[in-house]
């Protein structure tokens, strides 16, 4: 696929999702007239750009369905239910044909081409030529009906006569006037079509990669001057563009050849030529402008083509006022495309594997800064890594990206399925401005999707039912996401039936997953539905119910190091929260030091730290301020040899709510972590999250608090219960 | 790249394999120019360019404009369909006033 293709793509995707967004806008407004104009925008971009790829099957599908936003947009018709729903079933076809032309494939496949046929018959049918529109048909289809009756070639001021004059830029912008033209042909016939190159200077000044074409064209097309000029928006700013309706004054074409930058005699021959002009009017024509000269000498500047026409009385003035609005607003949409900048994702993850290294070479120079003892040094190293850390963030801030359009996608979601399913659901979103990392943002739409289906199709319940449960009949599904200690949170909460514990526990019993008369925690028991092979639904829906799925969202979720758990009390509903760790790459970091080796815990878990109390004995927890925090030793954990120190110190840290200690022999402090990955060995090591690299070149692993704060709630629990009296032992 | 076989010492034949595209453009239009200057007649063998836009026509403009600066000659002697296309549409054809094959059966 070339570069042009792939961009189309991508910002065809984008205008897609716009035009959804939308649409479902729509169903609640349907008579506001912004929204009309975002739709048929969003439309009338992606019809011009496939123009200009020349995809053709794109052109034609979206030509009609532009012409139906059209009406829409000028009132004649109005938007229901039903005409959304189909607008939103041709968007989605839309998006298979961009699929199909990044495929590379050269036409849409039989089954997709009946869909998409399908939709153009019920647009036409309900909408469109119940209205009496002629110019809903194809733009291909259209041009060849008209204009054959003349005979012997059409009659010259039938036609259309376009002059256009390409800027030298075109080609190294992308577009090609070959594609523009191609485009044009579509919209009606060339009939003749003169290539001017005058413009290109001798061979050895002439730039290859700059195009110095000019074109005179007679064309045949019943459609309007809009429409023709709409051909070449996307080179607006860089072509000369003159349009001469037909039938026009033979003054207007003695105006065009003087504002065009070629010799009169010669472009009168072209003119002539393509059959604009006949040599006696053009003769007449030319007679009467050397005539006028003298006097035309006076007021030499030359007007704008504008002025001219409206002048001329051929154009309305409120027409040529429109063209000047439009052609601002490309300028101006120009300009805000200018404030992005697209770039590849690879180069920005080189320049946070490089600001990595430099992370991890500044540690050194810091660590040898210090050895050295020298205050200059010392206090230039110090603003060196205060530079980097702001590099560090800033890079990382590069990959941030707001997780609102990814739950805004849900509101289609939610409409289609709740609809097919016959219930009233409302998605109400917050937190949509939450950052988080794109590879993240990429990765966690699935499991979403998973969950949302879940809770349309099981968990919020159909109206009467809820009506039966004196709940309102409408039913809520939340999307939430926010920040917490250092990972971002995402709940999927519904207010439906809720689980049913004790189905759950059956059919776990059923599956062999538990032994019965295994008493466990509710926590315990709904973390089952994320076991393979669990499904409680008695029907298999054809959205969810096929027992796969809920270990695959817990699994997509633990590949990126996050979490997922289910909260849920019955009849009132379930609330899923995925925690994730908000970058991938580097962190702040607490670096500790049990035995000779260092290890990093993500500063953003760490609450506080103090001395351990001497004596504590075997008991694997202490008084913190009158509560129980529960607390593993690091040297028990990874089996350090040797005798703990005199003095050892306690790292308060919390993860999802939850309170622990880790007891290490020494506090190095703050160090900023490059997280290295562990290979593929370690990777059911529990309670290590990572590696990094120390500014001595020593490694030091990066411990997963999460997972050592439920070891150590774990081996509490477990102690408490076999010794009931643990608990007061350790409030007194 | 391309090919130059030297026929005589006055005609050159010049086989362009790539397509003609603005992503060769700079360099065919230097093997283009010198080229010509290196000869009295240049025979242009376009029948492998698969592809050709805008920036590759302008090149064949270029050339047979340079050459006739110059009174030297250059011609196309094969067009590859997508050559003969893309001249048709630019209605340069008789401009050129280089032999085209016509297919037997038209596309169009």
């Amino acid at each position: 696929m070339d570069e042009i293709t792939s961009v189309f793509v991508t910002e065809s995707r984008e205008q897609l999702e716009a035009m959804e967004a939308a649409l479902l806008q729509l169903e609640d407004q349907p008579t506001d007239a912004d929204i009309l104009g975002a739709v048929f925008r969003a439309a009338h971009t992606i019809k011009g750009g496939a123009g200009v790829i020349e995809c053709q099957f794109l052109v034609a599908f979206t030509h009609v369905v532009e012409s139906a936003l059209d009406k829409l947009r000028n009132g004649e018709i109005a938007a229901n239910a039903d005409l959304i729903a189909l607008l939103l079933a041709c968007s989605d076809h839309m998006g298979h044909l961009i699929g199909v032309l990044e495929s590379g494939a050269a036409a849409p496949d039989d089954g997709l081409r009946a869909d998409g046929d399908a939709l153009l018959a019920r647009l036409q049918r309900d909408w469109l030529s119940a209205e009496g529109a002629q110019d809903a048909t194809p733009p291909v289809a259209a041009p060849d009906e008209a204009l054959e009756s003349s005979g012997g070639g059409a009659v010259e001021t039938d036609c259309w006569h376009i002059s256009l004059r390409f800027g030298p830029d075109v080609l190294k912008n992308g577009m090609d006037p070959l594609s523009f033209l191609r485009y044009l042909g579509t919209l009606g016939r060339i009939e003749r079509l003169e290539t001017l190159a005058d413009a290109m200077p001798p061979a050895d000044e002439m730039d290859p990669e700059a195009c110095y074409l000019g074109f005179e064209i007679s064309f045949a097309s019943s459609a309007d001057k809009a429409a023709i000029e709409q051909v070449f928006d996307f080179v607006r700013d860089e072509c000369v563009l003159h349009i001469l309706p037909p039938r026009s004054k033979l003054a207007d074409y003695i105006q065009l050849m003087m504002a065009l930058p070629e010799d009169n005699m010669r472009l009168g021959e072209i003119l002539v030529r393509i059959g604009a002009l006949t040599q006696a009017e053009l003769d007449e024509g030319l007679r009467a402008q050397s005539a006028g000269s003298e006097n035309a000498e006076e007021d030499a500047v030359p007007a704008p083509l504008g002025e001219i026409l409206v002048e001329q009385r051929v154009v309305q003035p409120e027409l040529v006022e429109a063209a000047v609005v439009k052609q601002k607003q490309v300028t101006d949409k120009k300009a805000a495309e200018a404030r992005l900048i697209r770039i590849q994702a690879d180069k920005l993850d080189r320049l946070i594997d490089l600001v990595g290294e430099l992370v991890i070479a500044g540690a050194g120079v810091n660590l040898l800064a210090s050895r050295a003892g020298h205050a200059d040094l010392t206090e230039a190293t110090s603003i060196v890594s205060r530079l980097v850390e702001s590099i560090r963030d800033s890079a990382l801030q590069l990959r941030m990206v707001q997780i609102g359009e990814t739950f805004n996608r849900f509101n289609r979601v939610v409409r289609d399925v709740s609809k097919e399913l016959g219930k009233d659901i409302e998605l109400v979103i917050s937190g949509g401005e939450t950052e988080l990392d794109k590879s993240v943002v990429e990765k966690i739409g699935d499991p979403l999707m998973h969950l949302v289906r879940n809770a349309i199709d099981h968990g919020i319940e159909a109206p009467e039912v809820r009506v039966e449960r004196s709940k309102p009949p409408r039913g809520r599904l939340e999307l939430n996401a926010y920040h917490d200690s250092g990972s971002i949170v995402i709940e999927i909460v519904d207010d439906g039936g809720g689980l049913n514990r004790e189905k759950i526990a059956r059919k776990a019993v059923e599956r062999g997953l538990i032994q019965p008369g295994h008493t466990l925690s509710d926590q315990e028991v709904y973390a089952l539905i994320f076991e393979a092979g669990f499904s409680t639904v008695d029907q298999v829906s054809n959205l969810s119910g096929r027992g796969v799925g809920m270990d695959v969202v817990k699994r997509n979720i633990q590949s990126l190091r996050g979490r997922v758990e289910v909260d849920s009390h019955e009849g009132r509903g379930t609330r899923f929260s995925i925690r994730l760790p908000l970058t991938l790459a580097i962190i702040d970091g607490f670096l500790v030091d049990a035995g000779s080796a260092g290890y990093v815990i993500p500063l953003d878990m760490v609450v506080e730290c103090m001395e351990l109390e001497a004596g504590g004995g075997e008991r694997n927890y202490l008084n913190l301020r009158g509560e129980v925090l529960p607390f593993i030793r690091l040297r028990e954990l990874f089996e350090i040899p040797g005798e703990p120190p005199r003095r050892e110190n306690v790292v308060v840290v919390k993860s999802a709510g939850q309170k622990a200690g880790i007891v290490v022999d020494q506090l190095l402090g703050e160090f900023q972590t490059v997280i290295k990955p562990l290979g593929h060995l370690f990777r059911n090591l529990r309670g290590i999250g990572g590696s990094t690299i120390l500014g001595s070149g020593e490694v030091a692993l990066i411990l997963d608090v999460q997972a050592l704060v439920q070891i150590a709630a774990r081996d509490e629990e477990r102690s408490l219960s076999y010794s009931p009296g643990g608990r007061s032992g350790v409030a007194g | 790249m391309s090919k130059q076989s030297r026929a005589a010492t006055s005609a050159q034949r010049l086989s362009i394999v790539e397509d003609m595209t603005i992503y060769h453009a700079a360099d065919q239009k230097q093997i283009l120019v010198e080229a010509l200057a290196g000869c009295e007649e240049l025979e242009l063998d376009l029948s492998a360019v698969s592809e050709i836009d805008t920036a590759g026509f302008q090149l064949l403009v270029l050339i047979k404009r340079e050459a006739a600066r110059l009174g030297k000659r250059a011609g196309i002697v094969a067009h590859s369909p997508a050559v003969s296309e893309v001249v048709d549409f630019f209605n340069m054809a008789a401009h050129f006033g280089d032999p085209m094959l016509v297919p037997a059966q038209e596309a169009r």
